[in-house]
């Protein structure tokens, strides 16, 4: 019994169980909505590991998340909540793509650029925030979510300039090839390349998609990342004043200073992230946008889903990609609506916020068989 | 012309800041007693698919709003058995409302209306002050009676927070829940009440949206509405009529961009709609000062925690 | 003892446990209508915990309750309230931006139609019981603006707004003045002649012996025994209150203080209002001196400490250690000049709760070598240094060094930060409330510590609010008043009611100022 309680207390339980709740709602809002769930979620189980072309999109459209999960999480660990993570991202697209037009040079430095554009965009922006809350004390949330519609609407305004829209399309022009991370870009489309699919079609099917490098940079960031969180001096100061203000500035830490570079962090996380999605995926370039695409929003579940870990945000950060991706399925094979995936994150991030709670009840009922 | 100017940009004003102001409200009420409640925008999303569906088909607006109250008021329950008996994470839970508000939202949208994304058009949406014969100015200004309600409601709630013994128990709750509990005020129960009725009010604000500003529900119906409630909650300083005319204020900007964006000035129109979000910054900056939240805003209330 | 109608207060074999943890195991209390009773006990007994059941706050797990020999179900503090029990918690139960007059009538609000409160007879109401036992309050002034020794009234005043019958206070005189605590016992007989009931929570065993008829003593959640207080010394009282023999002086050699090492002259600093709370403050602490401040709460002790330590900006007068300059540098500038501070908000300011012990045993120190190379930390180190640490200072539990430090008791954490401290190897150790919240034997053991590093040759500041502190452990104590020290005098040179008169705003030669 008491090997049972100690396995519920670990916060990783918590957060298995939450999962596994939200998968219960969903299938009795399935059920009652006069669908079957066990064949929706067939559905969406085929719909992710079915052909290695799907796994290969799974974590395409992972990556993106992972890294801006790790964004929220980060700077989570400091006490901020970053929902501006949206914005950060958006507005590193929009410098990548303007770069990469600009910009053109061989691979070795068109690529770095490219990235590096992402970087600085998302960190400008993300610093816009840390310094409002440090020097003005003003809720990141709030100043969050005005960037976020301010960098929609910047990007669609670029979208639109001349110089960089791309005619008959309501996007801009894709970024020169050499700033491509997306695998064997170019010879995937040579007769070369048409027999060894044929041969191997296993590898073919990968190669229809744009796989890219993008998942190996991400998960090198994520370490990276938790390295500086736990290893060094810095990862310290930021984690303390996360903490307790109050006793870090005791200490002589400068608050102030951690708030603002600890954004600037978070918001090149962000930004790469939506470098990475233009040097990786088609179109290359960005879109005209009517609504989010949330990429920095989902950043935020994936990170409350990894408990506010950086590396169980490459976890958490594929368990969303294949439930975004693979609950298309549902609606293309079962019919039901696939917002249906929508409500189910939704409920799974309800339940881990009540995560606290799992240990006190497990206390209680170990309780109740000793008396 | 100029009179025809001004009347159009009150008339736009008024239209656009009410569902702001009912969320608002909400998020005044909730905060006072001490719940954060980030989740207006989902309360609102939610409330606004119910309105428009239950408008649609019992043909009556009315029913319409009350139906996205009840919406609104689930929601919220929900919320507050999170952060009130469960003592969760209060801004966690309040991103899983937003979330869950859309889903369910769409969800039901598209079981209710043959798989569609948006409802069908009502038939009679909510009435207007000037009846629907108004011309000119006064059709400028005709702006439905939710308006009026909006401001009805920011005064009573101005009258029972600041005048009657019940406000003065949710004050007091959100400033120093232990000190209530001592005085035999039962604190989770008047948090309870104030959360669930910010639920309410969040989803009569997105009814507002989708039986009177427009006839039906679409995915974009409710894009940001609650988030800039949430900063006129803080602009307002948590004070009913503060945070009306916070609401006012981000309105009026809205409404310039609809009335400048007919081409009297050659300003870029994505400029011009990051006007409102500037705005709101800035303001945010110049004006702020010294935050007033309630001192136990966002803190679970536990009995006997030192 | 059978239940009896004449005695206000019987509880019976009262238990009550927090999850595993039991506070109270069978306790009883029996306290006789019209006396002032006082429960005794260390911090932790459980003596809060007792009066919070009585109050209904909490409910038993087992006991019962009988009033004026009823038994009596007490639900909640609505129940408490209508049976005639009021209660005056250690920290006050006020709401900052009500009034006087909204905090006392809160729960029990005089209304007209609909609910609306009808303030102008409230104030009236209040008034009255103001007059009749002499309870002077403003009542249109803000909570926020008003002194402790007034916010307390206002607190009597809600009970006795309530037609309390049975007075419970606890810990009352934490906050006042020796004049205001003769103050409180006056309106105490005042009340008790009134035909009421008074049960004092305190371990301050000489205003027991100044006030109360009868005293219980509670050790560790069990009930020990109840005693005639005229018939009992405070060392006898001490001793039912620990369990055993205890010494009530600190144990020190005479101090040999050499030169001056730490020198503050005309500092001046306002508050976060804007106000001026520092009115240029003049003192000197020697090398190998314990230096006290005696002083209410209020008078800049709390901002004389931002100010050495760099919190609040100095608007004047110079700080010097050591002969150098630290007025409104780095906090970090001011660690590094030789001061170390133990504060007295231990988890606010002193301890980051979430880490680990041996991360906060490195709080000062982590961007230093040997815990830190190049911005990596070094963990070997770190853990060398914590290990050591824990064991010259007997920190509980064992080997924690891994654990978060907020599982430890207040009295281990102290002594993590204490070690910390003094690792430091200040020049000056400035002790902030150091023995808040800690039991005897902890408060005896952080003494020590304080003595021997003056014994070391190093300077010690001690702040604290507790005049016996002050009183045994200094070899010099200066009294604050008002934003600056207005006399210092040494140890034994004179005695409680000359000092608590200054602390007042009292002048040597009688006058009030």
């Amino acid at each position: 019994m008491e090997k049972t309680v100690k396995f519920f207390k670990k916060p990783i339980t918590a957060t298995l169980i939450a999962i596994f709740c939200g998968f219960l709602v969903a299938t009795v809002i399935l059920a009652v909505s006069g669908y079957n769930p066990f064949e929706a979620f067939g559905a969406l189980l085929g719909g992710i590991f079915g052909r290695p072309k799907y796994v290969s999109n799974v974590i395409i459209k992972s990556t993106p998340i992972i890294l801006t999960g790790v964004s929220v999480a980060f700077a989570y660990k400091m006490g901020l909540f970053n929902i501006g993570a949206e914005g950060q991202f958006i507005v590193g697209a929009v410098a990548a793509n303007v770069v990469g037009i600009v910009c053109d040079f061989p691979a070795v430095i068109e690529v770095p650029l490219v990235l590096l554009a992402g970087v600085a965009a998302g960190a400008l922006y993300g610093g816009i925030a840390g310094w409002l809350k440090a020097k003005y004390n003003i809720n990141e949330v709030i100043v969050g979510i005005m960037l976020n519609w301010m960098a929609l609407y910047f990007s669609n305004f670029v979208c639109n300039v001349e110089r960089f829209h791309k005619p008959e399309s309501d996007g801009a022009y894709a970024i020169h090839e050499s700033g491509f991370i997306s695998f064997f870009t170019n010879w995937k489309t040579t007769e070369a390349a048409a027999e060894f699919v044929q041969a191997h079609p296993f590898i073919g099917d990968i190669l229809r998609t744009d796989a890219n490098a993008g998942i190996l940079i991400a998960i090198a960031l994520t370490f990276a990342v938790s390295f500086l969180l736990y290893k060094t001096t810095k990862g310290y100061e930021l984690r303390a004043v996360g903490s307790n203000r109050d006793a870090a500035e005791f200490a002589g830490i400068d608050v102030g200073k951690n708030m603002v570079q600890t954004m600037l962090i978070a918001g090149a996380l962000s930004g790469i992230a939506a470098a990475i999605a233009i040097a990786g995926n088609n179109p290359h370039g960005i879109t005209q946008l009517s609504a989010f695409e949330s990429n920095g929003l989902n950043g935020l579940s994936v990170a409350f889903i990894a408990g506010g870990s950086p590396i169980g945000c490459i976890f958490a950060g594929l368990l969303f990609g294949a439930l975004l991706y693979g609950g298309q399925s549902i609606q293309y094979v079962v019919g039901a609506p696939s917002e249906i995936i929508s409500i189910l994150i939704g409920t799974i991030v309800f339940l881990i916020a009540l995560k606290d709670m799992v240990p006190v009840l497990i206390d209680k009922m170990g309780k109740r068989g000793v008396k | 012309m100029m009179i025809n100017t001004i009347t159009l940009l009150l008339g736009v004003t008024l239209l656009y800041s009410t569902p702001m102001i009912f969320g608002a409200l909400g998020g005044v009420l909730s905060e006072r007693s001490g719940v954060i409640n980030i989740g207006i925008e989902g309360m609102m999303t939610f409330g606004a698919f119910a309105g428009a569906a239950a408008g649609y088909y019992s043909g009556n607006p009315w029913i319409g709003v009350l139906c996205a109250a009840l919406a609104g008021g689930v929601l919220a329950l929900l919320h507050a058995v999170a952060a009130i008996t469960c003592q969760a994470d209060q801004t966690i839970s309040g991103v899983a409302i937003n979330l869950l508000g859309p889903a369910l939202a769409v969800f039901f949208c598209r079981l209710a209306f043959d798989g569609s994304t948006m409802s069908y058009p009502v038939a009679n949406k909510l009435p207007k002050i000037f009846g629907s014969g108004a011309e000119g100015i006064w059709a400028n200004l005709n702006v439905d009676i939710m308006v009026v309600v909006a401001l009805l409601f920011a005064v009573a709630m101005w009258f029972v927070l600041y005048r009657t013994k019940w406000g003065m128990r949710i004050l007091a709750v959100g400033e120093n829940p232990a000190a209530a509990d001592t005085l035999g005020i039962n604190v989770y129960k008047t948090r309870y009440a104030c959360v669930i009725l910010s639920g309410i009010l969040a989803g009569i604000g997105g009814a507002t949206v989708t039986l009177g500003i427009v006839a039906q529900f679409t995915q974009t119906s409710i894009a940001g509405q609650g988030f800039i409630a949430l900063a006129a909650v803080i602009f307002g300083k948590w004070k009913p009529m503060g945070a009306y005319r916070a609401c006012l204020i981000f309105g009026f900007s809205q409404a310039l961009t609809v009335v400048l964006g007919g081409g009297a000035i050659a300003v870029p129109t994505e400029i011009l709609a990051m006007l409102p979000y500037v705005l709101t910054i800035v303001i945010l900056i110049l004006f702020v000062g010294k935050s007033v939240a309630p001192k136990a805003d966002g803190v679970p209330y536990v009995k006997g925690r030192r | 003892m059978e239940i009896r109608k004449d005695y206000a207060v019987q509880m019976r074999d009262i238990t009550i446990k927090f999850g595993s943890y039991t506070a109270l195991d069978r306790v009883q209390l029996d306290v006789k209508k019209g006396s002032i009773h006082a429960v005794l006990g260390e911090n932790g007994a459980g003596k809060t915990t007792l009066m919070n059941i009585l109050y209904g706050l909490y409910q038993a797990n087992g006991g019962d309750i009988y009033l004026y020999g009823e038994k009596v179900e007490m639900k909640n503090p609505n129940v408490a309230i209508a049976h005639g029990i009021g209660m005056v918690h250690q920290h006050f139960m006020l709401v900052d931006n009500f009034t006087v007059t909204q905090n006392i009538i809160l729960g029990q609000e005089t209304t007209r139609a609909g609910g609306v409160v009808d303030l102008k007879k409230a104030r009236e109401e209040v008034m009255g019981i103001v007059k009749k036992y002499g309870l002077e309050v403003d009542p249109d002034a803000y909570i926020s603006d008003i002194s402790v020794g007034m916010q307390q009234r206002v607190e009597i005043l809600k009970a006795l707004y309530r037609g309390v019958d049975i007075l419970i206070l606890d810990e009352p005189t934490a906050v006042l003045t020796p004049q205001e605590i003769g103050d409180l016992i006056d309106i105490m007989h005042k009340l008790v002649d009134d035909g009421k009931t008074i049960i004092i929570i305190t371990h301050k065993l000489k205003e027991i012996k100044a006030s109360a008829d009868y005293c219980s003593i509670i050790r560790r959640g069990k009930y020990i025994d109840t005693v005639e207080v005229s018939k009992v010394s405070q060392e006898e009282l001490a001793d039912m209150m620990v369990g055993h023999r205890v010494k009530l002086v600190v144990d020190k050699e005479e101090a040999k203080p050499g030169d001056v090492v730490f020198e503050v002259n005309g500092l001046s600093a306002k508050d976060n209002r804007g106000v001026y709370v520092l009115k240029n403050l003049s003192m000197q602490v020697r090398r190998g001196e314990i230096f006290g401040i005696a002083g209410i709460d209020g008078n800049g002790q709390k901002e004389l400490v931002e100010a050495i330590t760099n919190l609040i900006r100095v608007e004047s007068g110079t700080i010097r250690i050591n002969g150098k300059n630290i007025e409104n540098r780095t906090t970090r500038e001011t660690m590094d000049a030789g001061i170390s501070t133990i504060h007295e908000d231990r988890q606010k300011r002193g301890l980051v709760l979430d880490f680990s012990v041996e991360d906060n045993a490195v709080l000062d120190t982590y961007m230093k070598e040997p815990f830190s190379r190049k911005s990596i930390l070094n963990r070997k180190e770190i853990r060398k240094f914590a290990s050591g640490l824990l064991k010259d200072y007997d920190v509980r539990p064992d080997s924690c060094e891994e654990l978060a430090i907020r599982g430890l008791s207040g009295g281990n954490q102290q002594k993590v930060i204490i070690g910390r401290e003094i690792a430091n190897n200040p020049d000056l150790l400035i002790a902030v409330q150091p023995t808040r919240g800690l039991d005897v034997g902890a408060i005896e053991y952080v003494h020590k510590m304080l003595v021997r590093e003056r014994d070391k040759g190093k300077a010690v500041l001690l702040i604290s609010l507790e005049l016996d502190e002050v009183m045994n452990v200094s070899d010099t104590i200066g009294v604050i008043y008002d934003g600056a020290i207005r006399c210092t005098f040494k140890q034994g040179e004179v005695d409680e009611r000359t000092i608590g008169l200054i602390m007042a705003g009292g002048t040597l030669d009688g006058k009030n100022s």
